[in-house]
């Protein structure tokens, strides 16, 4: 054995370079198929009626969320919005694995997450007209969700600047011994960014209590995974900072939630980082700002919107098991449209927030001379049209 | 001449405490056991560690072994790198969750011997040696500081911390506010930047230049051993972002600093010397260059009044306005570049606020708008020498400009 200090490894007298990619990829682990059957040898995790139906729902709910909430951007009603159509069981999933004194550290297309957690669609409805009940005090773009309560980090658009954020949280859950562990999201797009290279080996290197997961939905606005990135995605890479990984049908809330589960369980007993690539597919535009028929055919987003909705095959497994009927689903998605509608029409109608609240929070306490912007700006405001007046 | 009274605010609060009258506050814990070989990196916090953690919760202020007193003296002489290593040693031993981390902090004890001996006393997870990525670490100790955490990050020279303006800039000094004021960074970020001696354009950086936009943020200087400790300590105290500028030739300045603990106030300038002729504004190593001037000028009869600014944001506008109200002049003298320096942004706040007051407009010394070039004579050209600002001053109270 050669014991250089970088590495401590046998000797050969070949000279091999090693290929760029294995011969086959990282298999992608799944229990159910595409048609929400359990496969053959599978170990279903413990999921009971009451767990799976509130995953249901909660998917469902975002769903109904996320289509009315784009229409209302598309109506100038909000000014922003953007959806997690096709990794609603991926939110839901890994959302459910987790319990809530694990803190969330996600990209902004973790929507479901904070669903799963209690974030009402009041609330969601309000940040996302800025208005003086939302939480961030209207000082965020729509879907940029924070809450403290709900240990879900607010979301700065940025990407993949929360993985070094996630590390940190860990190195305090590990130094206090907590039962928790930091999570993070971000996507293929976000593992090109210096910030995941250095968060992963950090993580490792320190051996924080974190979960990475990264939603490889297949496209980072226009750019599809195959100019990404030339190795074999985003798991492959947990072997190049020594921490360990799975990859994983994120279309699959079963697989997600078990995979998802264990991941947990490793991070939190061993104090080890964990990497998750979860496959999945963006099915919607990047954003409202985004129409991505200009990079990619009708016909392969339909697909993925009809034959591969995750919600469809989840709800297919729930049949199965006799827990969900075609009543239900009427009667869900009903409810849910009507709930949507109410909390989007009455956060529209609430005021936006006061001038008051353009000055505070910057620091803990206001400095002169932001007290001097303040006065200057209501005397500015006293003298113009009632529109702009402060209330 | 006299400005309508609007045009200073009431005084900011002096929060300047004075030292108690009892001794240090102690752990009652015992002490660490002498380390020998390479601790293990990962591991869990020591047993020892833990100990001293949870006995600083419980930490009750008890009259410490008194003061020699047949000395001449009280206090303790001590270099300013030192200083901060007390100052961050005695809020580490307060408060539990202050945290150190950075390349080279912990058994190295840190480039600059800032973090000296501290892994050895708190373990090697409170005092935490990173890779190499300075966006990463510091984004790290935001992510720590806004899940409960205290952290104190350094950069091995403030230069370097330019990979991290993106988390400085839009996480620590943005997410206070954008989260609805949820989650506080209550983060230090400090290190030694200025111009140093033939370091290179990289590490001769002044990054209180490119940071002092950015909302949200605090920023102090320090430049003496006792501002040091007291600005160390204040800024681990606040729950802002504070940025603690440090400079890479003030690290072996000596003083002699109280026993007794105390705290400063990290809005608050320092008046170094009281005069009526011209107000000097100035901060960090150039402090040291005005005090030098000033003997020249004061053999000559003038009599400058010269501040310390210490805090680069917000600025003490009360300290600095009462003192243009008496003296009608002022100069600054930054080592910032004559372009978007601290300069810059002063004079802008004093024509602002303290015009009716000033008989001309307000001077500034700066460096030159070039990167600092390594040969000792081109170097020493492109900062401010005290020369200059004798020349300077003297045609100020001449009223030659």
């Amino acid at each position: 054995m050669l014991d250089f200090p970088g590495a401590k490894a046998a000797f050969t007298s070949r000279m091999e370079f090693i290929s760029p990619n294995a011969a086959e990829a990282v298999p992608c682990f799944r229990i159910l198929d595409d048609l929400g059957r359990a496969l053959d040898g599978s170990d279903i995790p413990e999921v009971d009626s009451s767990l799976a139906v509130k995953m249901y729902h909660t998917m469902v709910r975002l769903q109904t969320f996320d289509s009315i909430f784009y229409e209302a951007q598309r109506q100038g009603r909000i000014s922003f919005y953007l959806t997690n159509i096709g990794e609603e069981a991926l939110n839901v999933a890994s959302a459910a694995a987790l319990t809530k004194d694990d803190v969330v550290f996600p990209q902004y297309r973790e929507h479901g997450v904070l669903m799963w957690r209690g974030f009402t669609l009041d609330e969601f409805a309000n940040q996302c007209f800025s208005n003086e009940a939302g939480h961030g005090k209207g000082r965020q773009m729509p879907i940029h969700y924070g809450s403290e309560k709900l240990n879900y980090f607010t979301i700065s658009s940025p990407i993949a600047t929360q993985l070094p954020h996630a590390v940190g949280a860990a190195y305090g859950l590990k130094m206090d011994r907590k039962n928790a562990c930091a999570v993070t999201y971000f996507g293929d797009g976000g593992s090109s960014e210096g910030d995941f290279h250095a968060a992963c080996n950090f993580a490792a290197v320190l051996e924080a209590p974190v979960l990475f997961v990264c939603r490889n939905n297949g496209y980072a606005i226009s750019t599809p995974a195959c100019e990404q990135y030339k190795g074999d995605g985003i798991v492959v890479r947990g072997r190049g900072y020594g921490m360990t990984s799975i990859r994983v049908d994120g279309n699959d809330a079963l697989a997600v939630f078990k995979a998802v589960s264990a991941a947990r369980k490793l991070a939190v007993e061993q104090s080890k980082p964990v990497l998750i690539e979860a496959m999945t597919y963006r099915v919607g535009h990047h954003s409202t700002s985004d129409d991505s028929t200009k990079y990619r055919s009708g016909e392969e987003i339909a697909h993925w919107r009809s034959v591969r909705d995750p919600v469809l095959r989840f709800r297919r497994w729930l049949e199965s098991n006799a827990w969900w009927s075609v009543e239900d689903e009427k009667e869900l998605r009903g409810a849910a449209r009507k709930e949507v509608i109410s909390a989007m029409n009455q956060a529209e109608k609430k005021n936006k927030p006061p001038l008051s609240e353009l000055f505070t929070d910057v620091y803990d306490t206001l400095p002169r001379n932001l007290l001097e912007q303040e006065a200057t700006l209501r005397d500015t405001v006293s003298k113009n049209p009632p529109s702009l007046a402060p209330h | 001449m006299a400005a309508a009274g609007a045009a200073l605010a009431p005084g900011i609060e002096n929060r300047l405490l004075s030292p108690p009258n009892a001794g240090r506050i102690r752990c009652s814990s015992s002490a660490v056991p002498a380390r020998g070989a390479l601790v293990v990196r990962g591991a869990a916090l020591s047993e020892e560690s833990r100990k001293n953690r949870s006995s600083a919760l419980k930490a009750v202020a008890v009259k410490g072994e008194a003061p020699n007193l047949t000395t001449a003296k009280s206090g303790h002489e001590i270099l300013l790198f030192d200083a901060l290593r007390e100052g961050l040693e005695e809020e580490m031993a307060r408060d539990p969750t202050v945290c150190v981390i950075g390349e080279d902090v912990g058994h190295y004890g840190g480039s600059y011997k800032v973090t000296k001996g501290l892994a050895e006393k708190f373990g090697d997870l409170r005092v935490l040696d990173t890779p190499i990525c300075e966006n990463s670490f510091t984004g790290m100790g935001i992510g720590a500081a806004m899940t409960g955490l205290r952290t104190v990050v350094e950069g091995m020279n403030m230069g370097f911390l330019l990979l991290a303006y993106n988390q400085i800039s839009n996480n620590a000094g943005m997410l206070h506010y954008t989260s609805g004021g949820q989650f506080k960074i209550p983060i230090v970020i400090r290190g030694p930047g200025g111009v140093g001696k033939q370091l290179g354009a990289e590490h001769s950086q002044r990054l209180e230049s490119y940071f002092q936009s950015v909302p949200g943020l605090q920023m102090v200087a320090c430049s003496t051993p006792y501002n040091a400790k007291g600005l160390m300590k204040a800024a681990i105290r606040s729950d802002n972002p504070v940025i603690l500028y440090e400079h890479v030739l003030l690290y072996n300045l000596k003083e002699r600093i109280p026993d007794e603990e105390y705290v400063l106030c990290l809005e608050e300038a320092e008046l170094v010397r009281p005069g009526k002729d011209v107000t000097i504004l100035t901060y960090s190593r150039m402090r040291h260059f005005v005090l030098q001037a000033a003997k020249t000028l004061v053999e000559r009869g003038y009599d400058p009044e010269i501040i310390d600014i210490r805090s680069l944001k917000p600025f003490d506008l009360f300290t600095i306005g009462n003192s243009i109200k008496k003296t009608h002049k002022v100069l600054i003298v930054e080592e910032c570049m004559r372009t978007g320096g601290i300069g810059a942004s002063l004079r802008a706040a004093i024509v602002d606020n303290f015009w009716d007051f000033l008989d001309g407009r307000p001077e500034c010394l700066s460096s030159q708008d070039v990167p600092t070039p390594y040969a000792a004579t081109l170097e020493d050209a492109t900062v401010v020498q005290p020369a200059q600002i004798v020349v300077k001053v003297e045609q100020m109270c001449q009223g030659l400009v």
